[in-house]
């Protein structure tokens, strides 16, 4: 996979060319051309604002089909904590993971359960006081991404622990190994997601080499599965191993609430976590220790993939970790701290770059030039920022023509000014007339 | 390259550093030189948005270097040397309880700046100079 494949794609179909989404774009990624809206891939970040922005839904998240499992001898899934708020209270969470098991799959480990890990790590972290303040999770690959392309400065801080989601992919085939002596290659790990930046973030990892991932499967995709399979299991096997700390992380603020410091901040929605990014790059929140930021409304429960509508998912979310609350916490916790006895093995092997891609030009009088053309443009288009010509906002398009990949007159309201001054001018030159036929006046 | 930027009220706070911050990032200027300008420059505009409800930011580019003057028409300083004093504050209690007025602006913004220098008139107003070379 190329180093820019994403997740989020276009559906050329669908797509009717309207500005709904190059508004919404947090990161001005998306212009619309020739009646489609294009992606500018190198800025894309894989938040999904714009598959909610679009009423057509012209914008999709891509995932990997569920057939891809029968490419692997055994196959194990690894659900997001997100897939219990899809579901009703009534069937346990037991339920779920065995229904989920009853797709296709010959195990289920509960990424809910490696949050509890990640948890664990991360407070070791803080206690090393290796990290600038404050420490930004890096739970959520749009988070991590828009940080590389907006917020350099930040990338010192943030979490170089590996994902819940690659712990779980890690632990669930070393014990396929181990119990079963599988070989590893015929083992196929399947992320179960409601995130599209997931799916980029394991096809073109930026903490490792490779994801442990095989290939991520949409809660969208086995949904109406587990839903048909509730209750029909006849023998329930013990899936269920995480706990409600683990289980939490599915919203905004579970992550932190784990890691025992009232010094953090959980921020949700991409345009909310751009604020709090600015605020900690301006040095105001240097008294924060921990800073959750998630791309979702309403944090992973409110992700593109996901099928319930995020505040139901909440509320139901709610109620499953009030019941895990209640189950032998202290019998898990020694699992916990077994497995995590060497919690620098979480640490990421590689890092994130910064990806300078607003930058006009790589020469800086060049570039200068090109600003200064840039607002001189940008001062002559009226300011209504009205999207006609493909671009998000006047400046945007002001961008682009000093970058080549727009012109002057894409703007509707400059071409009518031009086409009124070209009437004008015609109509002053069909009043003159050649000197051979002019009659009017003078002529002795 | 020249700007002039308003400083408004809380509403507007940051605003102006914030465009000046995407103004360097389009020109490529390191991260770490822009953060120092971002904050030297937030520090000044809350300063004017604080003490003076507002005022203006002057921006000159060049390629080597850039110079943000905050003006305001404000009260003025009546003392430089004991506002420059980390920990002193002269913002109202309601300022404070935002979580402004710690009495760390002015040194945090000559902490950043490569050059600083202030200027102020009691009754008159404040202008805060900062230099942030780009290549040292």
């Amino acid at each position: 996979m190329g180093e820019y494949f994403h997740s989020v794609t276009l559906d050329e179909e669908k797509c009717r060319g309207c500005t709904n989404c190059i508004k919404r774009c947090p990161v001005e990624a998306i212009r619309v051309r020739k009646s489609k809206a294009r992606i500018i891939n190198e800025r894309c970040i894989d938040c999904g604002e714009c598959i909610r922005a679009c009423p057509h839904h012209a914008k999709k998240a891509i995932s990997d089909p569920l057939d891809t499992i029968n490419r692997f001898r055994y196959r194990i899934a690894v659900p997001a904590p997100t897939l219990y708020g899809q579901f009703k209270t009534s069937h346990s969470r037991n339920d779920i993971l065995n229904a989920l098991k009853a797709v296709g799959f010959d195990d289920v480990f509960e990424v809910a359960f490696a949050a509890e890990i990640v948890s664990e790590a991360t407070k070791e972290l803080i206690k090393s006081g290796e990290y600038p303040k404050p420490i930004i999770s890096s739970a959520c690959p749009a988070v991590v991404k828009l940080i590389q392309l907006r917020f350099p400065n930040l990338i010192d801080n943030i979490l170089r622990l590996e994902s819940p989601m690659e712990v779980a992919a890690g632990l669930a085939r070393e014990r396929a190994v181990r119990t079963l002596g599988l070989k590893p290659e015929d083992i196929g790990v399947f992320f179960i997601s409601p995130c599209a930046a997931k799916v980029t973030s394991v096809k073109a990892p930026y903490e490792k080499e490779k994801s442990f991932v095989d290939a991520v499967i949409s809660i969208r995709d086995v949904y109406l599965k587990i839903l048909s399979g509730l209750g029909r299991q006849k023998e329930l096997e013990p899936l269920d191993i995480a706990g409600f700390e683990g289980i939490r992380w599915a919203g905004s603020g579970g992550e932190s609430l784990a890691l025992g410091t009232d010094s953090f901040l959980a921020v949700d929605g991409i345009h909310n976590v751009i604020n709090i990014l600015e605020e900690v790059e301006n040095d105001r929140l240097e008294d924060v220790e921990f800073l959750e930021a998630l791309a979702c409304t309403g944090g992973c429960l409110g992700g593109p993939l996901a099928v319930e509508n995020v505040y139901v998912a909440k509320n139901r979310l709610k109620r499953r970790i009030d019941e895990a609350r209640n189950s032998d916490a202290e019998n898990r916790r020694s699992i916990v701290e077994s497995i995590i006895r060497d919690g620098r093995k979480f640490v990421w092997t590689c890092t994130v770059q910064h990806k300078p891609v607003m930058k006009l030009d790589e020469d800086l009088a060049k570039a200068m030039q090109k600003l200064g053309q840039l607002e001189k443009i940008n001062e002559e288009l009226p300011g209504l920022d009205c999207g006609a010509c493909g671009a998000p906002s006047c400046r945007a398009l002001a961008e682009d023509i000093v970058r080549g990949m727009a012109n002057e007159t894409d703007c509707i309201f400059k071409l009518r000014e031009k086409v009124r001054q070209l009437a004008f001018e015609m109509m002053e030159l069909e009043g003159k007339m050649p000197p051979v036929l002019d009659k009017s006046a003078g002529g002795e | 390259m020249n700007y002039v930027l308003p400083v408004g009220d809380f509403l507007m706070a940051g605003e102006a550093s914030s465009n000046v911050k995407k103004i360097l990032n389009q020109l490529g200027i390191p991260p770490r030189i822009v953060k120092r300008t971002a904050v030297a420059m937030y520090e000044a505009e809350l300063n004017a948005v604080i003490h003076a409800y507002g005022g203006r930011a002057e921006v000159e580019i060049t390629k080597d270097f850039i110079v943000v003057e905050v003006i305001d028409d404000g009260p003025g300083i009546p003392d430089i040397e004991l506002a420059m004093t980390e920990g002193y504050s002269t913002a109202p209690d309601e300022i404070r309880e935002m979580g402004f007025g710690a009495g760390m602006g002015l040194p945090n913004i000559k902490r950043n700046a490569d050059e600083f220098s202030i200027e102020s008139e009691v009754g008159k107003g404040t202008r805060v100079r900062i230099v942030v070379y780009f290549n040292r």
